[in-house]
């Protein structure tokens, strides 16, 4: 038998209780197990009613975002016996309403992210017949540490502001529209602007730079918007120039 | 719950029973206050907070060079009375305060510099290291100066 651990989960039961309550629960702590594992555990064989996200298991689904004593983490890619002897605080990404347990409503962050319009955006697109958009690998390498974004939402749980905030629209969905403006085929930069320009947009952002920290696939939310204010304040300049576009 | 997976009616009147706000299909959700000391609950928040409100250190440091060059406008005198208070042993420990507050703004502000600079030469992007390095340079000629301006002309 191995050893064990116990994992506190904060449990919100809508039909039984106002607010979360703190329920323990003692499962194998086995040195390949992850915090998921430790779940699932729960799930299987001691409450089958525990709700929490999860898909793939492997770091790419972004689904299994908690707060794992303290820190928002992939519950896929985090240890159980990290945690050792525990025990382990398993609550809900802070910021989001909680529906149930550890499932949080998403729908704010989907809609924020449309908002910011990531596709690519073309004036006029080239026919078919000319064949695909060809990029050289430098132009792959400006955007592509932003396209490995999962929208695990880790970062809006560790960014003090959207909390506080809940107008900003945050730091994945700032760096997915980085994302599509630094691609060379885009040329949706400015449509984009219009949107990030506004106080909940770029300016909200006072760079605590947790998001940063958090990130899983290290996408550097708080860099892009730090270099999405220094693009902004560059073309706010422009404008003012005799021969600006104002 | 029956086997279809639909709720059976005494159900719904036993969870109405133990929350009378309970109201089915209609989700409840919970929305956590957020707590107003959250600054105090990760180093690096505390860190973050520490980096903006040393920000007024950085305005009474702007005031105080205002004031001291409407001392110097005001005739030699003015100017001397000034420099008498500034030299004052209070005045003194409490800019000492200020110098350290001063430092902690400008070595947190000037870390943060690579991430909001990218600097391309050519094709290649510069390390953030130089980017760094490139502002403590500016920052110590800039001292340089102001040195050299107060003391060894």
């Amino acid at each position: 038998m191995a050893q064990s651990i116990t994992i506190e989960i904060r449990r919100y039961r809508p039909e039984q209780e106002d607010e979360p309550v703190w329920q323990s629960f003692e499962v194998p702590c086995r040195d390949e197990w992850m915090v998921l594992d430790g779940l699932n555990y729960i799930k299987d064989e001691l409450d089958g009613s525990l709700s929490y996200r999860w898909a793939c298991r492997m770091g790419v689904c972004g689904s299994c975002g908690m707060v794992v004593n303290g820190e928002p983490v992939l519950t896929c890619a985090t240890y159980l016996s990290s945690f050792a002897p525990g025990p382990v605080r398993v609550e809900p990404l802070k910021g989001f309403p909680v529906i149930r347990d550890l499932v949080v409503d998403l729908q704010d962050f989907v809609d924020k992210l449309k908002s910011v319009k990531p596709w690519i955006i073309r004036d006029e697109e080239r026919p078919l017949s000319e064949g695909e958009y060809l990029q050289t690998p430098d132009e792959l390498a400006a955007y592509k540490q932003y396209s490995m974004c999962i929208n695990c939402l880790l970062c809006y749980s560790a960014c003090p502001i959207y909390s506080l905030e809940p107008t900003f629209i945050g730091p994945a969905a700032i760096a997915l529209a980085q994302r599509y403006n630094l691609d060379s085929r885009d040329q949706g930069a400015e449509e984009r602007m219009d949107v990030l320009s506004q106080h909940e947009g770029l300016w909200c952002c006072t760079f605590v730079g947790e998001c940063s920290e958090v990130c899983p696939k290290h996408v550097d939310p708080a860099g892009a918007i730090q270099r999405y204010k220094v693009a902004a304040t560059a073309e706010w300049f422009k404008s003012l120039l005799p021969w600006g576009n104002r | 719950m029956s086997q279809s997976g639909k709720l059976i009616p005494s159900e719904v009147a036993s969870r109405k029973a133990a929350n009378p706000r309970y109201q089915l299909f209609h989700p409840k959700w919970y929305r956590p206050r957020y707590p107003i000391f959250w600054w105090v609950e990760k180093i690096a928040y505390l860190r973050f907070i520490t980096r903006e409100l040393t920000s007024l250190a950085v305005g009474y440091a702007a005031v105080l060079l205002m004031v001291e060059v409407w001392a110097l406008g005001r005739g030699e005198e003015a100017s001397h009375r000034f420099h008498d208070l500034l030299g004052s042993v209070p005045v003194l420990v409490f800019h000492g305060v200020l110098l350290a507050l001063l430092l902690f703004h400008s070595v947190t502000w000037l870390n943060l510099a690579p991430k909001a600079l990218v600097v391309r030469l050519g094709r290649r992007r510069l390390p953030d290291r130089l980017v760094l390095l490139g502002h403590y340079a500016a920052w110590l000629v800039a001292t340089a100066l102001v040195v050299w301006f107060l003391v060894g002309r």
